[in-house]
């Protein structure tokens, strides 16, 4: 068994398509190019270097470590001077003579020791291949670097005889290659199908009914390119294209990684929405991307775009080491930045030597020295974020700064009558208010420590080893009503420093009060106080005293912080308790109170402390009031200082005057508003400052521990050197990477949008343009459509436009059997481009033609609905979400929200990815689970539940009508007469099924869109379901054509 | 078996000699799909022809199939397979420096203490095999499996470990084990995923889908999560309020009115779509059915510990058979909690081990013997592990705790196989004394990934996939075929 044969045979079965057949006289890209019949010269390099690429170069080439061959000296065979070296036996090659060349012989031998490829390496050269490297000898072996490294040079734009083909110069190179072909090109498609085509490719939707008639109807001859542009302009382009682009930058909103935590970037993705829309320049498109920090005085979009690298995973997971996952996600910016830009795997070169690219491990690493100088590095809180409000944001801020100077300024200007207002209060004001201290009738400590109750009714416990105490008292009842409560530490000498306890700075922690009143009357229930507010003189940080007798903290805290804390005091300090309503004590009763304290550490107990109540009600005034208002207040009115008495008025006005009521509660709601105004975060690109710079080792093995020589910032040889005089930087990279200099970027980028629009690319192996991958179909035109990217200065729009303006694209896609067999993948685009539409695409369009998509652009990641599977990510959240509210429920594809570890599942049926890593270029599979989501999935029913109101209340009564008006709305084309009387039929045979079972036609009308319109027959409405949902699963419906 | 031999495979081999060895040529495969449709229109009927339709392996092959079941976290290999008496008999001992020295543990630093199991071990079958008292019901299989002590891996966190083990890469974006081997051998039956996931315990694995994803390779091979509540397969069942016939007569009105768009314009793919709808449909039918276990017999319900309408790991177990039963090519079963860091009751080895293997070692069992009674299990390939082993010391953070747990050890673990080929009542591999590395016969998880594709027919190296100008496998660069456990 041969094991090539099986490799091939199963790369044939992973195809999409779903037939296997027997197969005769196929165009394929080298039949194609090649001149396999013998005319001309060998082209080394679209001929021969692919095949030496795919046998040899595993051991015959740039990877010098594990080089064989020629003793142990190593033969190399991608280079003219390896393969002309002299050998131990020879020569491996020797121009003109194929029977001196050893590499010819060693090919044709039939001694399996000696054969090349080595039979175990399961591959063996074909006869028209050995035939190709003889002629190529006889031809004098010339060698040439690989294509895709040497600049483009202007070809030659071929005179065509068919003038609508000789326009543009797409066609022309195109029309000559198909006559050498033997093949004519396709008549032009008709309008419906040309304006479906360009407001797919260019917005991702389907047109709109009136813009496809009025299309039909306008007679100019720019009606055309008037239709493009048109397109062009619309906000969903930007939208579009953004997708696609999302791919490449690996957009999540998830952190990635086992946890795969939310990650805040999605103003990342209006970046680049933004961009296409104002047809950024791609060349500065780019270098914003990748260096925009650098940028001389950056803007906050330049800055923003950076975001473009902080879409490598973070890893969250316990245990793991921040900086083996920083450098993981340093080698990912540098192979996506080599992937997306110059369609090269650069991957192969972190752990050794490119096997076929003229790419040392050592490069790699130089190149890494580039991207490995920004602060990120792998942290949960993803820093460095950018922190930023969004224009309405902005203005919304400056609004309420506004309103809330203005209401300052009124409360400094007070009125007459809030002057009057403070006369009144300060008369009454509480500053004599009296505590009546309680001494105890018993106390009694869980931890059996002795307790002593002084003279005055304090008490002081003795010190317990251990922690963990409660104190209960019992207080004898006062005369009158209570009002208030108040425990306050008392300093005693006898304790650490003089305070209150046995800990340093009279540290205490008291975790619970509970106050109950007891009766003598055994049978009588003791009844628990309720406390509707508590004040402190002093507590630490982050503790909320209310907490002790059980309100809720105000912040978002832990339960470890809950207690009155006093951390740093020697001084009095005093808690004071407000119970709900004034508590009066019958005869035979008596107060409990009971002080729970569970700290571990025995010293942090209170030790001494007192009781008090107070029966003035305005003691939680007096305890409210800031220290220093309450010094003032106690002042005579006619002393004080007019400070202070300005003060003292502005606190009235601000916190107690009825007169200025409207006003304070304005100003709070605003306060709260502007409090809660919180900056978006993104996360972004920056530079370490110069002393943090990090070293660059070659990383042996890839292994980030394992590390070998230094090396300085740079780019491989083989591509020109970075600009000289520039610091060799991002910045510097991201230049050279669009420089004209540069061979790859604009050909790699070229070819994209080609694919994008016509289906396959130039190079079909879009995601590798070295030794490795294809040839371009078409090199001269590649090379045409980059140097004219270039030369409109990375003009995306216009380039667009260039491709969808030729006549090639404007082709019907109807095929014939001939050119089926011959084309059967329309690289020779002899007639319309068709392929299945994306994910997204498939979803934005059922929701636009229902009428149920959200035209909102921008902002936070939205949650349409998607099965619950009632899993939690490994150490994370749950999987499942909420469903957005409102509009957000049926916003474009772009704006769902991705997670890495569980996508959006019909997304990811139709082969969208999720994201881990750069996605080049997406399968297009077509698969029965696909059939599944657009049959059933409740996102495409609703979506022909919307369709349906739209036919019964739209296309009139009659059925034909109606018909007629779906496939304008869905496939942007008229029915024909067979489609109409199929689809009655269908009609028919629902409506009877739903006619016996008024249950079922609610459910199919309205689950899940909704109630139906007053009045109107379910039955009838469930039988326009099943028809829309027929029509959005037509053929012509999931495939852009 | 030789590819000339098979009829199907040499077929498509003439075609690959013309049209792929090219080179450039290589995915010129729509080319393929046209002809038939050209023929089909010459009168034949339509032959759908599933990317999953069967393959024969291109190597002879002991196995068809494979059930692999995952115990996400790890489970503490030296209380259930690997007894080290030394390590008991040293056990609150410092652990010594050699083995610390320059490593790096997920949750401990410093000296840790030595924890020798603290469970009872006995030896159980024909071959002798040592188990301990958490798994009761493997004693009684202990005939019928191979027992690696002898595992080793690279990595020693959760997500990058099981990464490896599955992808042969610990980093994301590489197909997965069960995709590599659908996209080899097709599936059985077309109605069906060739290749199914079941996960129990609420929670995926820390791998993530990335475990069972397609990478690169096309997404019609990733792995189709299968759930025991809503619907089995995501939108298999009709939208409410549509019947059967409904549905029948919107795809017989879809074939029509796709006909007539092929007819028109001529496009193949449009037949295949009308193909693909009819298989849809017909999986709207068979995956239920394979999923609903309520028709199982008591005794059989019983032996799993199985119970419908539950999302047990037990109830996967017995959906496992049913799913190979119907021709499902390969079934991953992922249970959570195995993470026996000591940081809950649940993660102690004495009594939380008890309790997780409780719901554990019977379903495996029931479904080994089910399997062998059912003459399934010669060529069904079962493994049982997880993605590393747990260290012979007490996890760092938890050590003053009443809880005894241990930390990841990517150096040593055990697995356990059955059917397909591998050996019975067969122990393979050792770890030196206390139980910190292998002392003979290693096997790291890429030789495990060589060794099952060698058993399912392929040799690891050839079964590839070209992306990005790379022929990649799931053995990356490595692997080797473990004959000595292999009959």
């Amino acid at each position: 068994m041969n094991g090539v044969y099986y490799r091939d045979f199963l790369i044939l079965s992973a195809m999409q398509y779903f037939f296997t057949v027997s197969v005769v006289g196929l165009i394929s890209a080298t039949a194609l190019g090649a001149n396999a019949a013998g005319a001309g010269k060998v082209n080394f390099a679209r001929e021969i270097r692919p095949i030496l690429s795919n046998n040899c170069f595993h051991c015959h080439g740039p990877d010098d470590k594990h080089r064989k061959g020629n003793g142990d000296k190593g033969l190399r065979l991608d280079t003219e001077e390896g393969a002309f070296a002299a050998l131990d036996s020879g020569f491996a090659l020797v121009a003109e003579h194929p029977e001196k060349s050893l590499l010819l012989e060693r090919i044709l031998t039939k001694d399996k020791e000696e054969v090349m490829p080595p039979p175990k390496t399961g591959k063996k050269l074909t006869e028209k291949e050995v035939a190709l490297i003889r002629r190529w000898i006889q031809e004098g072996a010339p060698y040439a670097g690989h294509w895709a490294y040497i600049k483009p040079v202007a070809p030659h734009v071929p005179e065509v005889s068919e003038p609508r083909w000789n326009s543009s110069a797409v066609d022309r190179f195109l029309f000559s290659r198909m006559r050498t072909e033997g093949l004519k090109p396709s008549a032009e498609a008709d309008r419906e199908t040309l304006i479906r085509r360009v407001a797919l490719d260019l917005t991702g939707l389907p047109p709109l009914v009136e813009e496809v008639e009025a299309f039909k109807r306008d007679p100019a001859p720019e009606a055309y390119v008037r239709m493009v542009d048109r397109f062009l302009a619309k906000p969903s382009f930007g939208e579009h294209w953004a997708r696609l682009w999302m791919d490449l930058a690996r957009y999540a909103d998830s952190a990635g990684y086992p946890s795969d935590p939310g990650r805040s970037i999605w103003a990342f993705r209006d970046y680049v929405i933004k961009a296409f829309n104002d047809n950024k320049p791609f060349d500065q498109f780019t270098i914003e991307q990748l260096a925009g920090d650098l940028l001389p005085g950056p803007s906050e979009e330049q800055i923003i775009a950076t975001a473009f690298h902080r879409n490598t995973m973070t890893n969250n997971e316990g245990g793991t080491s921040d900086e083996e996952f920083r450098n993981a996600a340093v080698i990912d910016r540098v192979n996506t930045t080599w992937s997306v830009w110059m369609g090269t795997s650069m991957a192969c070169a972190q752990c050794h030597t490119h096997k076929f690219d003229p790419l040392t491990q050592k490069e790699y690493f130089s190149f890494f020295a580039l991207l490995n100088q920004t602060e990120d590095a792998d942290r949960n809180d993803e820093a460095p974020l950018h922190q930023f409000l969004l224009p309405e944001e902005k203005t919304r801020k400056t609004t309420l700064e506004e309103k809330v100077a203005s209401l300052e300024a009124l409360f400094k200007t007070a009125s007459p009558e809030w002057k009057q207002g403070f006369k009144d209060w300060d008369a009454n004001f509480p500053r004599d208010l009296a505590w009546q201290g309680i001494g105890p009738s018993n106390v009694q400590s869980t931890n059996g420590a002795a307790t002593q109750v002084r003279e005055d009714g304090s008490i002081l416990v003795s010190s317990s080893e251990k922690g963990g105490d409660s104190v209960t008292l019992v207080l004898p009842a006062p005369a009158a009503d209570i009002e208030a409560f108040q425990l306050a530490s008392i300093p005693d000498a006898s304790l650490q420093e003089g305070g209150s306890s046995r800990s340093a700075k009279g540290a205490f922690i008291l975790d619970q009060i509970r106050v109950s009143i007891v009766s003598e009357d055994p049978k009588a229930k003791a009844r628990e106080l309720k406390f509707r507010a508590v004040y402190a003189t002093s507590a630490a940080a982050g503790f909320e005293p209310q907490t002790v007798v059980g309100l809720k903290a105000k912040a978002d805290q832990n339960a470890r912080n809950k207690g009155w804390n006093v951390a740093n005091s020697t001084k009095s300090e005093a808690l004071t308790l407000v119970p709900e309503k004034a508590v009066r004590l019958q005869p035979g009763e008596s107060i409990r109170v009971e002080l729970d304290q569970r700290s571990r550490k025995s010293e942090q107990l209170l030790a001494s402390f007192a009781l008090r109540v107070t029966s003035d009600s305005r003691a939680e005034l007096l305890v409210a009031t800031p220290p220093k208002i309450v010094a003032i207040m106690k002042e005579p009115a006619a002393s004080r200082s007019p400070q202070n008495a300005a003060q003292a008025l502005d606190y009235y006005v601000r916190e107690h005057a009825p007169e200025a009521g409207k006003e304070r509660a304005e100003y709070a709601s605003r306060k709260k508003e502007l409090d809660g105004l919180k900056p978006n975060t993104v996360p972004i690109l920056r530079e370490l400052a110069a002393e943090k710079r990090r070293v660059t080792k070659v990383q042996l093995r890839g292994n980030y521990l394992n590390l070998g020589d230094e090396v300085a910032p740079g780019t491989p040889g083989v591509f020109p050197a970075l600009p000289a005089g520039a610091l060799p930087d991002r910045l510097a990279m991201a230049r050279w990477l669009v420089s004209a200099e540069n061979p790859l970027t604009a050909r790699v980028i070229a070819n994209r949008f080609w694919e994008s629009l016509f289906g396959v690319g130039i190079v079909r192996t879009s995601e590798e343009f070295g030794a490795q991958g294809e040839m371009p179909f078409h090199p001269e035109l590649l090379d045409w459509l980059a140097l004219e990217l270039v030369r409109s200065g990375w003009d995306v729009k216009s380039f667009l436009k260039t491709l969808v303006s030729s006549a090639a694209y404007r082709q019907s896609g109807a095929v014939t059997p001939e050119l089926q067999e011959k084309d059967p993948e329309n690289r020779l685009v002899a007639r319309g481009p068709r392929f299945r539409m994306s994910a997204e695409i498939l979803r934005d369009q059922a929701l636009f033609v229902g009428g149920l998509l959200s035209p909102t652009m921008y902002g936070k990641p939205v949650r349409p609905p998607k099965p619950n599977m009632g899993l939690s990510t490994a150490f994370g959240r749950a999987n499942d979400w909420e469903v957005s509210a409102g509009e957000d429920r049926y916003r474009r594809a772009l704006y769902t929200e991705v997670r890495r570890n569980s996508p959006y599942p019909s997304f990811t049926t139709f082969d969208a990815p999720n994201r881990e890593v750069c996605t080049l270029r997406r399968n297009r599979t077509n698969t029965p689970l696909q059939a599944l989501v657009t049959l059933n999935d409740p996102v495409f029913v609703e979506a022909a539940q919307a369709l349906a109101r739209k036919v019964i209340t739209e296309g009139g009564s009659a059925a034909e009508g109606r018909i007629r008006f779906a496939f304008q709305r869905v496939l942007s084309r008229e029915a024909s007469g067979k489609e109409v009387d199929r689809l009655q039929r269908l009609i028919e045979e629902a409506a009877a099924a739903f006619e016996q079972d008024p249950a079922r036609a609610k459910q199919m009308a309205t689950d899940p869109l909704g109630a139906l319109p007053a009045g109107a027959d379910a039955r009838e409405y469930a039988t326009w379901t099943v028809f829309a949902n027929v029509v959005l699963n037509l053929d012509e419906a999931v495939m852009r054509r | 078996m030789n590819s000339e031999e098979n009829p199907f495979l040499s077929h498509l081999v003439d075609q690959t000699r013309r049209s792929f060895l090219s080179g450039a040529g290589r995915f010129s495969l729509g080319a393929m799909a046209v002809q038939s449709l050209l023929e089909a229109k010459g009168g034949a009927a339509v032959v759908a022809e599933n990317p999953l339709s069967p393959r024969t392996a291109p190597l002879k092959a002991k196995a068809k199939r494979v059930i692999y079941l995952h115990m996400s976290g790890a489970p503490p290999n030296l209380d259930i397979f690997d007894y080290k008496p030394e390590l008991v008999k040293r056990s609150g001992q410092d652990c010594p420096d050699d083995f610390l020295k320059g490593r790096k543990f997920a949750f401990t630093t410093g000296v840790p203490k030595l924890m020798g199991t603290p469970r009872n071990f006995t030896q159980h079958g024909p071959g002798g095999i040592w188990m301990s008292d958490a798994v009761p019901n493997f004693h009684r299989i202990a005939g019928d499996v191979t027992v690696v002590h002898s595992m080793k891996t690279d990595e020693f966190n959760h997500a990058p470990a099981e990464l490896l083990l599955y992808t042969g890469s610990p980093r994301q974006g590489r197909p997965s084990m069960g995709s590599w081997v659908t996209y080899g051998l097709g599936s059985e039956n077309e109605n069906l995923p060739g290749f199914v996931v079941l996960i129990s315990s609420g929670t995926q694995p820390s791998g993530g889908q990335g475990c069972w994803g397609s990478g690169f390779i096309p997404s019609v091979y990733q792995g189709v999560q299968c759930r025991s509540k809503g619907d089995p397969v995501l939108y298999v069942s009709d939208p409410a309020g549509m019947s059967r016939e409904t549905r029948r007569h919107t795809l017989d009105a879809l074939k029509d009115l796709n006909a007539l768009q092929a007819d028109a314009l001529g496009h193949p793919e449009t037949m295949t779509r009308i193909a693909q709808y009819e298989l849809a449909y017909r999986m709207q039918t068979s995956v239920p059915e394979v999923m609903d276990i309520s028709k199982e017999s008591p005794a059989v319900l019983e032996a799993y510990g199985a119970q419908p309408g539950e999302a047990s790991f037990a109830n996967n177990c017995l959906l496992a058979r049913r799913l190979v039963e119907q021709g499902v090519r390969f079934v991953q079963l992922f249970d959570w909690g195995w993470d026996f860091h000591g940081t809950g009751p649940a993660e102690d080895i004495r009594d939380g081990l008890t309790k997780k293997m409780g719901r554990t070692d019977k379903p495996v069992a029931a479904l080994i013997t089910e399997l062998k009674e059912r003459g399934l299990l010669d060529e069904t390939i079962i493994v049982w592990g997880g993605e590393f082993g747990r260290t012979p010391f007490r996890e760092g953070r938890t050590a003053g705790g009443a809880v005894l747990g241990r930390d990841h050890y990517p150096d040593c673990f055990s697995l356990m196989l059955a059917g397909g080929g591998f050996k019975k009542g067969f122990a393979y591999g050792s770890s030196d004394e206390l139980g910190f590395g292998v002392a003979e016969n290693p096997v790291h998880v890429h030789d495990l990934q060589a060794t099952i594709l060698n058993q399912l027919g392929f040799d690891h190296e050839k079964l590839t996939y070209r992306f990005q100008g790379r022929d990649f496998r799931l053995t990356d660069v490595h692997g080797n075929v473990v004959r000595a456990i292999i009959d």
